[in-house]
């Protein structure tokens, strides 16, 4: 079931012509998008197409060479205090986890808030807690990332993007590395999560997850949107030749 | 019906004495050749060793001499000083050692303060204030020597280069050209010369860099030297820790709003310098012992002293004694930092997580 509470006049994310530049490769060809607040994207398309380096362009873990990123009304320059701003209000869960592995699991959680919210460490494990809950981990608070399973990790991280109460989550590819027995309990906290109104942009594979939350889907290759639309027209007709061949290949599954 | 099966005695050549020397000495017809060559090797070698030590050396140069060798031409009127010093270290030490066994945290804070303050508190008990003064008369830093001295050199060596070190590291690391470019050159100019020549430049150059008002003794000029030239290794050890860390570690502290500082104080820079732990307390330990060249520029630590000792009228020729006793003592200090260490290690979980 889609998030029906979309508020059609919210723009949270404007990409507008947007290039980058690794050395001379041309990764990102002139994309041009725009989120709605408490939409849920997909963004799917073959290896090498530019997608991951598209969404982490928008928290800036990388940097755009050419036209506009603005999110939340914050425009995304070299100002770091715009960056800053910008990525306080952005949850990223990557591919690799990249949990801290020389703090536990509550610490992990509760060390942003901390630092850069300035909560008292009492507020903060009390919010990290209730995240561990909603996760579906509470009992492994107290252990450290490297003791737990990578279905495990992965929601840890999700709870540590989510405790800094973001306005967007961006997911990198967040079940590519995880076994497929660990993927479901990752796709169901990140089903409840758009359930509860979560701006979401997601690259995956993972079709299933697409069908289920997404309100729109992406085809993005060769470093620009090839086609998108609502997801069951995404499905249902394929309008690019692109878009088709792709499908053929990931749903033969 | 299921047979028990009987439970037997391991055979007498697999347990106690007779398995060990089996398992250690005789396990294979090369270990076995070894053992028949070392073993009257070293007989041979300890009994001339321990005949010598008990029987032949003559350690009346080591025993009246030891206040010398401790604290060299310090007074021995304001000795009560040096024990008080390191009453002070020993005392911290042990507050240290208790809170990490006890695991009391807050007193975590009271004990950073405490050797924070140790410094100049030490600094001030040592050296104390002018000749008039009835309680700590002034004993100037040019005398100190020995033992009180290698120590005084090392550890504020040790203390003083490892902050240096680090912003040397983060500084080479920088993505600022001026900054980047300035730490190289220091990094890469240290690196390529010996201690005595940065020694002494530092005992001829320093002055020449402040005005003619201060002039700083010999054993500040050369305590700089040791932390310039410590601070350039630390720098680059803790440079490779930080290479060592993923880069998906920076990005997810960035991802997660931690500006710079932060992303190096919480999440690098821990993971870094535990890594680094081997490698920076051996380069503490190297530091350690290089203050014996400080003779070169006239200070008399620990073998300056040793040195100076077998001159004397009464011990001609005692070599052996005298220095045996220093090699000892180093050895003591080395393998103290070398043991806190490897329980520093294990604390932090090195190589676990």
């Amino acid at each position: 079931m889609q998030n029906e509470n979309l508020n059609p006049t919210e723009d949270i994310i404007i990409c507008r012509d947007v290039h980058k530049w690794f050395g001379d490769f041309h990764v990102l060809r002139g994309v041009n998008v725009t989120i709605k607040r408490g939409e849920v994207v997909v963004v799917c398309g073959p290896s090498g197409g530019g997608k991951s380096t598209f969404i982490r362009t928008i928290n800036r873990l990388e940097e755009h060479q050419r036209g506009d990123i603005i999110v939340d009304d914050i425009e995304l320059t070299n100002d770091l205090r715009n960056i800053h701003a910008i990525q306080r209000e952005i949850g990223m869960v990557f591919q690799s986890f990249n949990l801290f592995p020389h703090l536990k699991v509550i610490d992990n959680v509760s060390l942003a808030p901390i630092w850069v919210r300035k909560w008292s460490k009492k507020e903060a494990v009390k919010v990290a807690m209730e995240l561990l809950e909603r996760v579906g981990i509470p009992e492994q608070a107290n252990k450290y990332p490297g003791q737990l399973s990578g279905g495990q990790q992965q929601r840890v991280a999700i709870a540590r993007a989510l405790a800094m109460q973001p306005k967007i989550m961006l997911f990198d590819e967040p079940t590519s590395a995880l076994d497929p027995e660990m993927i479901k309990e990752v796709l169901d906290v990140m089903v409840e999560l758009a359930r509860s109104g979560m701006t979401m942009i997601v690259v995956t594979h993972e079709m299933g997850f697409a069908k289920e939350v997404a309100n729109r889907i992406i085809f993005f290759s060769d470093g620009n949107i090839v086609e998108q639309n609502t997801t069951e027209e995404f499905f249902l007709n394929p309008r690019e030749a692109r878009t088709r061949m792709f499908l053929s290949q990931i749903l033969t599954h | 019906m299921t047979v028990q099966p009987e439970i037997l005695k391991p055979p007498p050549t697999e347990v106690g004495l007779l398995g060990w020397l089996k398992k250690n000495l005789f396990s294979t017809w090369s270990n076995t050749l070894l053992t028949f060559v070392s073993v009257p090797f070293i007989y041979l070698v300890l009994s001339a060793v321990i005949t010598w030590v008990f029987q032949d050396a003559r350690w009346e140069v080591v025993t009246t001499n030891f206040k010398v060798f401790m604290i060299g031409r310090y007074p021995r009127k304001e000795a009560w000083r040096v024990l008080a010093s390191l009453g002070i270290v020993v005392l911290l030490v042990l507050l240290t050692w208790i809170s990490q066994t006890v695991k009391r945290y807050p007193m975590a804070r009271w004990l950073v303060i405490g050797w924070l303050l140790s410094f100049p508190l030490i600094g001030v008990l040592l050296r104390g204030f002018s000749s008039e003064n009835p309680y700590l008369p002034l004993v100037s830093e040019e005398i100190w020597s020995g033992l009180m001295l290698t120590l005084v050199l090392a550890i504020v060596g040790i203390v003083a280069s490892f902050p240096i070190g680090i912003l040397l590291a983060l500084g080479r690391r920088s993505k600022m050209p001026v900054i980047k470019a300035l730490s190289t050159v220091y990094i890469e100019t240290i690196r390529g010369v010996p201690l005595i020549s940065v020694l002494f430049m530092s005992q001829v150059m320093l002055p020449l860099f402040l005005p003619p008002e201060i002039r700083l003794g010999t054993v500040v000029r050369a305590l700089t030297g040791m932390t310039l030239f410590s601070a350039a290794y630390t720098a680059e050890n803790v440079r490779g820790g930080l290479a060592a860390i993923p880069i998906g570690q920076y990005e997810a502290a960035r991802a997660v709003g931690l500006n710079e500082a932060l992303v190096m104080g919480l999440i690098v820079l821990p993971q870094a310098l535990r890594a680094m732990i081997p490698a920076i307390v051996g380069q503490f330990i190297s530091l350690f012992k290089d203050t014996t060249l400080v003779i070169i520029v006239g200070l008399l630590e620990l073998l300056g002293i040793a040195k100076a000792v077998t001159g004397q009228k009464e011990f001609i020729g005692l070599h052996k004694e005298v220095y045996a006793f220093a090699a000892i003592l180093f050895f003591i200090f080395c393998y103290l930092m070398s043991y806190a260490s490897r329980r520093l290690e294990q604390a932090l979980g090195v190589g676990e997580r």
